[in-house]
């Protein structure tokens, strides 16, 4: 942990001028992805997750959006701010994408073979001939059967897992040194989630990639993960190790993250109990008081939540919270 | 009226029996030359729901969960099989008879965004039911509409509001009423958490027992979600390839699962109690389900299961009591 991060993302802030005023989607979020390692990031939708993404591949829509403030570096180049140009190269190129839905982030008119050729050919000026034999290369890691002819395919003539896969292939085709990955499995089937969870796996262990794991599942931040951020409404409220902050939650959100979820049990209670819910609903980022966020949700709310925002701050080791109330226990 | 629990032979009438529903798609011939393929959705499904109780079916895409759900709904239209809600013979009902009893069978859908007319307010979305089958007087139907909002958990003073002011669970809990509202026998729910957000799950899942608690409904409840199955239902049924391959009660399912295909849904579900060296050991399934167009001689599963012998490619297994209240579709087990 000591050697400098790989990608750092520090005290980023972006704004949205909407009609109902400003919206701070993320609000000084701090984050750091070491090589190899797999970063989970948990909340529900409009927490800042996929916007968290978005600003470190430089595609926040501007405008409406802008990044404030704040820096994002991979291996000490600054991202913010760079023209789009050089953008251009780092994305797809050093920082690889696989999006939540594949059916519509691929091209419809090009087979897949192309499509994953197209990244190699653009940068690493490889002749057409080169990009399609690493495409399929590509295609053979992600373990597609009969890689030559799926080259060839079009995207429909390929099932939503085969699609998936076809995805990882792409954002891996130019060896990323980070992988960003926004809910890879949520449009899919239990067996290939667990399909393709494994892939990924495999694939990090033989490039060292870093990967930002983006979900809402926290049993596949369990499986997958290294580090987890939990974010709610454009913060960071807390991060750790995967199984000191699942094991020891110490913000409500993220213990009632995990109870409200009926988890599967191999042995099940006979007596069913009712389960826990985080009451209301997300803010509107619009709406937001200068008191702690979940504040209006959360059953430990004392009157300094309202007040005063919370820093994120350790309270315990490398383990960060931002809830006054758990800073108040871990202080005693 | 529906804050008082129903009395004995209202519940009676309120199990639902389904006898070897086939629901195929396709079939006859083209324009031009050749016959259409036939899908077979839904290939001979029979379970009883037990007035009062939820029956959950799983399994993934394409299994026929929600085909076999249209089909109870009368929605899509019935190739084989026999349908009944308590002496109410569903499946050989036409036109009005039908129409006459939908109010005893309701349906909430997975996507509230969808399902929700955007130019109707939402009171007059509930209330649409009680128009269409004339149940009430005008006031009474008003009455009734403002106590369902209290009854799933809204104000009555949204009613003037459209779809798109409410959030995803809000909506949700509108579908909900939308559905008690000719205070149904049986509400089948088609992943009716699924597109919510997770802390927005438990508030409705926490407010559909509820609901059964009061009201005694039945419910029949698609999900993919095994968590979720395994926390609201009574009994279970696993789908695959428009068959039930294994059918037990909730705690027996999850504790002694015996068909590989079960096993291997079960292992497939990530959970937080778990770690990143668990999860090698799992059985893991290769490949994509062979299409329901042409289906294989044997048992369905057999392509993908990693135990499957000669027999089980040549002819299907039948689903079997092989303990009391636990059938398995299986030659191995």
């Amino acid at each position: 942990m000591s050697a400098d991060p790989l990608l750092s993302v520090k005290d980023v802030v972006v704004d949205f001028k909407t009609r109902y005023g400003n919206a701070r989607v993320l609000d000084h979020v701090s984050l750091d992805i070491n090589a190899g390692e797999i970063l989970g990031i948990v909340g529900e939708s409009g927490c800042g997750k996929s916007m968290t993404a978005l600003s470190i591949m430089g595609l926040v829509p501007d405008p409406p959006g802008k990044v404030t403030s704040g820096s994002i570096t991979l291996d000490g180049v600054e991202l913010v701010g760079m023209t789009h140009d050089s953008l251009r190269k780092i994305r797809g190129k050093d920082i690889g994408m696989i999006f939540q839905e594949p059916m519509t982030s691929l091209n419809p008119v090009f087979t897949v073979g192309e499509q994953i050729a197209e990244s190699v050919r653009l940068h690493e000026n490889a002749n057409p001939k080169a990009a399609m034999s690493r495409a399929v290369d590509m295609l053979k890691a992600v373990e597609i059967p009969e890689a030559e002819a799926r080259a060839r395919a079009y995207p429909h003539q390929l099932s939503g897992g085969m699609r998936q896969r076809v995805m990882i292939a792409m954002a891996l085709a130019c060896r990323p040194r980070v992988l960003i990955a926004d809910e890879p499995t949520t449009a899919l089937d239990a067996t290939v989630q667990a399909q393709i969870f494994d892939l990924l796996q495999d694939l990090q262990k033989d490039t060292g990639t870093a990967i930002m794991l983006i979900t809402h599942d926290m049993g596949a931040i369990a499986e997958m993960a290294d580090n987890v951020a939990v974010m709610y409404a454009g913060r960071v409220v807390e991060k750790g190790a995967v199984d000191v902050v699942l094991s020891a939650p110490q913000h409500p959100y993220t213990k009632g993250l995990i109870t409200c979820v009926p988890h599967l049990e191999p042995d099940p209670p006979t007596e069913r109990v009712e389960l826990m819910e985080i009451p209301g609903v997300v803010p509107a980022l619009t709406e937001l008081g200068k008191g702690c966020a979940f504040a209006p949700r959360c059953n430990e709310a004392i009157d300094r939540c309202t007040g005063e925002k919370p820093p994120l701050l350790s309270t315990e080791g490398t383990h960060l919270t931002a809830c006054w109330v758990a800073q108040q226990e871990a202080a005693r | 009226m529906s804050d008082v629990a129903p009395s004995a032979d209202v519940l009676e009438n309120r199990s639902l029996v389904v006898e070897d529903l086939k629901v195929h798609f396709g079939g006859g011939k083209t324009l031009f030359s050749g016959n259409k393929p036939t899908v077979h959705a839904v290939d001979g499904v029979s379970f009883t729901i037990p007035a009062g109780k939820t029956f959950g079916v799983v399994g993934e895409s394409g299994s026929g969960k929600s085909t076999t759900a249209l089909a109870i709904m009368r929605l899509v239209p019935v190739t084989h099989g026999k349908i009944a809600l308590g002496d109410t013979p569903i499946s050989d009902l036409e036109n009005e008879e039908l129409r006459a009893a939908r109010h005893r069978f309701q349906i909430i859908f997975q996507d509230p965004y969808s399902s929700l007319d955007p130019r109707k307010r939402a009171g007059d979305i509930v209330r649409e039911p009680l128009d269409l089958m004339k149940i009430g007087s005008r006031a009474e139907r008003d009455a009734k509409v403002a106590e369902l909002f209290t009854q799933v958990g809204l104000r009555p003073e949204q009613k003037a509001l459209f779809p798109h002011q409410f959030s995803g669970g809000q909506r949700q809990r509108l579908s909900l009423a939308r559905a008690l509202s000719t205070e149904p026998d049986l509400i089948v729910c088609d992943e009716p958490v699924s597109a919510l957000d997770v802390a927005i799950q438990a508030q409705i899942l926490n407010l559909m027992a509820k609901l059964q608690r009061d009201l005694g409904l039945t419910y029949l409840f698609i999900s993919h979600d095994l968590g979720v199955v395994q926390h609201i239902c009574d009994e279970i049924a696993v789908m695959y390839l428009g068959q039930i391959v294994e059918q037990t009660d909730r705690v027996t399912l999850f504790k002694n699962p015996r068909h590989p295909y079960t096993k291997a849904l079960l292992a497939a579900v990530p959970s937080v109690h778990g770690n990143k060296r668990d999860r090698r050991n799992r059985v893991r399934l290769e490949g994509d389900p062979p299409s329901p167009i042409n289906l294989p001689p044997g048992c369905r599963f057999a392509s993908r299961c990693p135990m499957a012998e000669a027999q089980c490619r040549q002819s299907s297994p039948p689903l079997e009591e092989k303990a009391t209240g636990h059938k398995v579709a299986c030659f191995l087990v």
